[in-house]
């Protein structure tokens, strides 16, 4: 039985997620009478603390904070709402013959641990750190804004050419073809023209392969690093930090703030079309059958599941349902969660390094790195992954019982489906793999194992919706960036129907725990209401 | 630029001779300098065994651009070389033939060959929006002068007005993908995507899952939009021909060691031989590494562009095995009339991919991807009556091979003829004699460094104005009087002859002393 409501809000957005709640927060906080519906019993989508195992937290999706804008933390008064950010300590690849490199957070510490490796190489590492902090400062001055459509003629879109022209002159000419060779290059071609030894350069590139289905030495992979080196935690640029509580403080952080502008969320709310009559998006319908009624609809999923699930074929025009078939959203990655009865040991690093508090990796060269990318072209998980692994329970106690540890692993590569599909024995394979590479480092790692969670691209799209599991709902490549993203003519955030936005990591700037393309649908939402803007404004260079 | 300057120009390659032919029609002083005996290059003929000839390096390419041909007043090779179609060889006889527009085979279905034509036709129209750029210097992006604003401009304008809003979103939308995601989108065939995307790929150290591989896609079907490929057999010899008509001085086995640089200035070369030859400007048709590393030396040059210009990659991939057979091959599924045409063992892109992966690692595969000729069956001249020649490019066989070129060379054979029995059954037995070029013979033999196709990898970040590196891409060098003309300089690698032309050009307008 379809049961319809008479109260028109001002804004629906669908799917909690924490781009979905930072529109809504926008919105309300502009005085619009804002609903959020999300299918889980809880909010967050990928950006979540759950409790998996008795009294042991774990961000079992996105796991570390730094790229998150520091102007909506301000904006949205996080800090009052909850969220306390952490500063991550460095990081460590271990290398097989029992060394390792520590990419120490203090400069010149770091510089002396090089130098143990390669004397040439800490030379160079004072050019790349200031050749990377160039293109970071570039590249994030672009983030909260709205990309502008090359092919319009539009006053609008003509002048954020003009502004983005003038960001770009405002390198010297040779600035500027060095940083069309970043953006274009593999990241290992391009730290061969830095760095010589082998542990260095795989431990610098890892960063660029994070979620994506690409290898070390693809064309593009050198941008997606900047991707992942761009963000900052208290003004330091390039640093990642913990959440307290996990990754689910963030978004019940945004959440806190948007109810407190009278935002509304309703969780196991599942949406099952976006009603559309006579060229105009009039709200959604959810499973349930109950028909809820906006003016505007606001679609946090990702651009596949938006065009292809949620609205019906005869309401798209026809290229658009093409585009969004052929939209790439190919999930590479996999995830343990793991509860461990205590710290586990790295008889490699010396007694008390800091060096377990920071990111740890086990694949030491470039090789190895671009044949565990081999495995994932043929459908495989990788028989040697490339792992970011943390322990956050270190320095964050809320998230384990005392002396206990949780310890969580990102893994590339994973296929979206391995052939035959994915089945338990499977899962289970693949999760040995990632443990049997831990143990080789912790001899009593596995002993300390209470629980893990071993989720591929499989566990994401069911719990959390990322079509094919893909963790930025779109891969990051060129033709799906900028004015491309999600398709070209379709880069502003509006849909193809009146009345219907996208906000989420299918816009741009894409994927990874931003909340800019959450803002940046506000601006637009707020531009054509012609409502003050309450989006803020990019800090600069300070 | 004054007329009647001396020039001296280091190599007689393809790109050599038309940058020469240029400047002597010009009224200047040409002198070409070619360490071998023949000119040509890689497009030469080479007779590797009593009677049986075969071209060099490339074995086909598109006929040159028209205002080459016009401009230089080039004959037509004669006979005239007759077009060729590509044949994708599937392992179940299925082949598939890709012609200019169409396409045929016996288990095509209708949505693939409608797609085909109307993807030809899409990516034409790319490839001439991107004319501009490749028939001219390439543009700085800052400081420009007004010719490079013209290119700039001129190129805007195709892109928005010659494509429409529509075409240019979609071309800046495929411009940096990969062709293996492309052409998925739109074919089922797998041998008509294993042809195509090694179009994208030949010559290069790219998969067809590598990133920007349709850029080099649209650089091949530029070449296409002047004709069919054809051989390469009478193209060195009517280059030289026009080059001598213009007054062009060629020497043949002159190696040259040097090039003399005075005070930031090229004032000539030092040959091989030990002579010594002034000259008002010298212009070299060698890779960047050579040119640059070996010929001027590190002395003369800024620390970081010789950093830079060493950092560049030039590493090639491509081998080339000659065959004398004493007899026609036969080929399961094929008529011998199809044995004119380029034949493709590439029978889909995963294939080219998995042979794409040993390659990053020092290796190659033991499916390799094989591009054959047999030039005898358009040019019954290049073997003796009733015997044939086949020329075959082998990709992925890397210059730095792990486990040692002089040791395997034999063993690359061996895995080659394997691959190629499956298509065509005993050819083994048919065959006299045989040669193998790996790149590291073609690096001893032919001067290129690294042994590569296109004088060094033809990627973005080695593209356009920053080809070979930036700082010198407007085929001006940081030596003043000295010039770049080859594969090494835009557009970059394949018989194009538009390095020579631009290069030829831009001394004409600003070489002046």
């Amino acid at each position: 039985m379809t049961t319809v409501s008479s109260k028109v809000y001002d804004a629906i957005i669908i799917g909690a997620g924490h781009n979905g709640l930072t529109n809504a927060a926008f919105l309300a906080k502009a005085g619009l009478d804002v609903l959020v519906v999300e299918k889980n019993p809880h909010i967050g989508g990928a950006t979540v603390s759950r409790e998996l195992h008795d009294e042991f937290w774990y961000s079992n999706c996105s796991y570390v904070c730094s790229l998150f804008r520091p102007e909506i933390y301000q904006s949205l008064d996080l800090g009052r709402h909850g969220l306390n950010v952490v500063p991550l300590q460095g990081g460590v690849t271990f290398k097989q013959d029992g060394d390792y490199y520590g990419n120490y957070h203090h400069h010149q510490v770091r510089r002396r641990e090089i130098a143990r490796h390669s004397q040439r190489d800490a030379d160079a590492v004072i050019r790349f750190d200031a050749d990377l902090m160039k293109w970071c400062r570039l590249i994030r001055g672009m983030l909260l804004r709205t990309p502008p459509d090359p092919s319009s003629f539009k006053p609008r879109d003509a002048m954020e050419f003009a502004f983005l022209l003038k960001k770009f002159y405002d390198l010297s000419e040779e600035q500027l073809y060095e940083f069309i060779r970043f953006f274009t290059m593999s990241i290992a071609e391009y730290l061969e023209e830095y760095f010589e030894s082998d542990v260095v350069l795989a431990h610098y590139s890892g960063g660029s392969i994070i979620g994506t289905g690409l290898g070390v030495y693809s064309p593009g992979t050198a941008y997606v690093l900047l991707h992942h080196a761009m963000g900052d935690v208290d003004g330091n640029v390039g640093s990642w930090g913990f959440a307290r509580g996990g990754m689910g403080a963030v978004s019940g952080a945004i959440a806190s703030a948007y109810q407190s502008f009278g935002g509304e969320i309703r969780t196991n709310a599942e949406v099952a079309k976006i009603n559309v009559r006579n060229g105009v998006a009039k709200g959604v319908v959810l499973t349930n059958g109950e028909e809820i009624n906006a003016r505007k609809v606001v679609s946090n999923l990702d651009a596949k599941r938006t065009f292809l699930n949620v609205m019906d074929r005869e309401d798209l025009p026809s290229d658009l349902v093409k585009r969004a078939e052929n939209f790439k959203i190919r999930g590479s990655s996999g995830k343990l969660n793991i509860a461990l009865d205590g710290m586990p040991e790295f008889p490699a690093l010396p007694a008390g390094s800091p060096l377990t508090l920071g990111h740890m990796h086990f694949s030491d060269t470039l090789e190895r790195l671009e044949r565990a990318y081999d495995d994932w072209k043929e459908d495989r998980w990788s028989a040697d992954p490339y792992t970011d692994t943390l322990i956050p329970t270190q320095f964050d106690p809320t998230m384990s019982p005392a002396g206990k540890h949780m310890m969580t692993v990102f893994v590339q590569y994973c296929p979206v489906e391995p052939e035959g599909g994915w089945d338990d024995d499977k899962k289970q394979a693949f999760g040995k793999t990632v443990i049997d590479q831990i143990s080789e480092y912790s001899p009593n790692f596995r002993d300390l194992i209470v629980h893990a969670e071993i989720r591929t691209p499989n566990e994401l799209e069911a719990e959390v919706g990322l079509t094919e599991g893909n963790i930025f709902q779109g891969e990051l490549t060129l033709d799906q960036l900028l004015f491309n993203r999600p398709f070209p003519g379709y880069a502003q955030y509006r849909g193809p129907v009146k009345g219907m936005y996208m906000c989420g990591s299918s816009t741009h700037p894409g994927g990874g725990v931003m909340g800019a393309p959450g803002a940046n649908a506000a601006r637009e939402i707020l531009k054509d209401l012609k409502l003050r803007d309450t989006t803020p404004e990019d800090f600069g260079d300070d | 630029m004054t007329k009647g300057k001396s020039v001296l120009i280091v190599g007689a390659g393809h790109n050599g001779l038309i940058c020469g032919t240029y400047l002597a029609r010009a009224g200047h002083k040409v002198t070409m300098l070619e360490a071998r005996d023949t000119v040509g290059g890689g497009i030469a003929m080479r007779q590797f065994s009593d009677g049986f000839s075969v071209p060099a390096l490339a074995q086909m390419h598109h006929p040159l651009h028209a205002k080459i041909v016009s401009e230089l007043k080039l004959a037509s090779p004669s006979p005239t070389p007759a077009p060729m179609e590509t044949i994708s060889l599937s392992p179940t006889g299925a082949h598939v033939t890709l012609g200019a527009e169409q396409v045929s085979g016996r288990e095509l279905n209708e949505k693939d060959r409608a797609a085909y034509s109307e993807f030809m036709k899409e990516y034409a129209s790319y490839a001439k929006a991107l004319g501009a750029l490749y028939l001219n210097t390439p543009p700085r992006l800052k400081d420009f002068d007004l010719a490079d604003a013209r290119t700039l401009t001129k190129l805007g304008l195709k892109l928005r007005f010659g494509l429409g809003r529509k075409d240019m979103r979609e071309f800046l939308r495929v411009g940096g993908m990969n062709i293996y995601d492309i052409l998925n989108e739109v074919f089922n065939s797998e041998p008509l995507k294993g042809a195509l995307a090694v179009q994208a790929v030949l010559g290069n150290h790219v998969g067809p899952r590598t990133p920007t591989t349709a850029l080099n896609y649209l650089y091949s079907r530029h070449q296409e939009l002047n004709g069919a490929p054809v051989l390469v057999s009478g193209t060195a010899g009517s280059l030289e021909t026009a080059a001598a008509a213009a007054g062009v001085d060629i020497k043949t086995n002159a190696a040259v060691k040097k090039i003399k640089v005075e005070n930031g200035r090229a004032t000539g070369v030092e040959l091989a031989s030990g002579e010594h030859i002034k000259a008002d400007l010298v212009v070299s048709n060698a890779d960047a590494k050579t040119t640059f590393l070996d010929l001027v030396g590190a002395s003369e040059l800024d620390a970081m562009f010789v950093h830079r210009i060493s950092k560049t990659r030039t590493y090639g991939d491509v081998s080339k095995i000659h065959i004398a057979l004493k007899a026609p091959p036969v080929f399961a599924g094929l008529e011998t009339a199809d044995l004119r045409h380029r034949l493709l063992i590439a029978p889909s892109m995963r294939y080219v991919e998995r042979a794409f992966n040993p390659s990053k690692y020092g290796e190659y595969s033991e499916d390799p991807v094989l591009d054959i000729s047999i030039p005898s069956m358009n040019d019954p001249s290049l073997a003796p009556q009733g015997h044939h020649v086949m020329c075959i490019n082998v990709s992925y066989t890397p210059y730095r091979l792990k486990a040692g070129w002089e040791q395997n060379r034999d063993a690359l054979y061996q895995t080659v003829i394997d691959t190629l029995s499956a298509y065509a059954p005993g050819i083994a037995d048919r065959i006299e004699d045989h040669e193998i070029l790996t790149p590291v013979d073609i690096e001893r033999e032919y001067g290129v460094t690294g042994g590569h196709w296109h004088h060094g990898e033809m990627s973005i970040d080695q593209g356009f104005m920053m080809r070979p590196v930036h700082g010198t891409a407007q085929y001006q060098t940081p030596v003043e009087g000295l010039f770049l003309c080859g594969a090494a300089a835009h557009p970059g690698g394949g018989i194009t002859g538009l390095p020579g032309r631009n290069a030829a050009r831009r001394i004409l307008a600003k070489g002046g002393v």
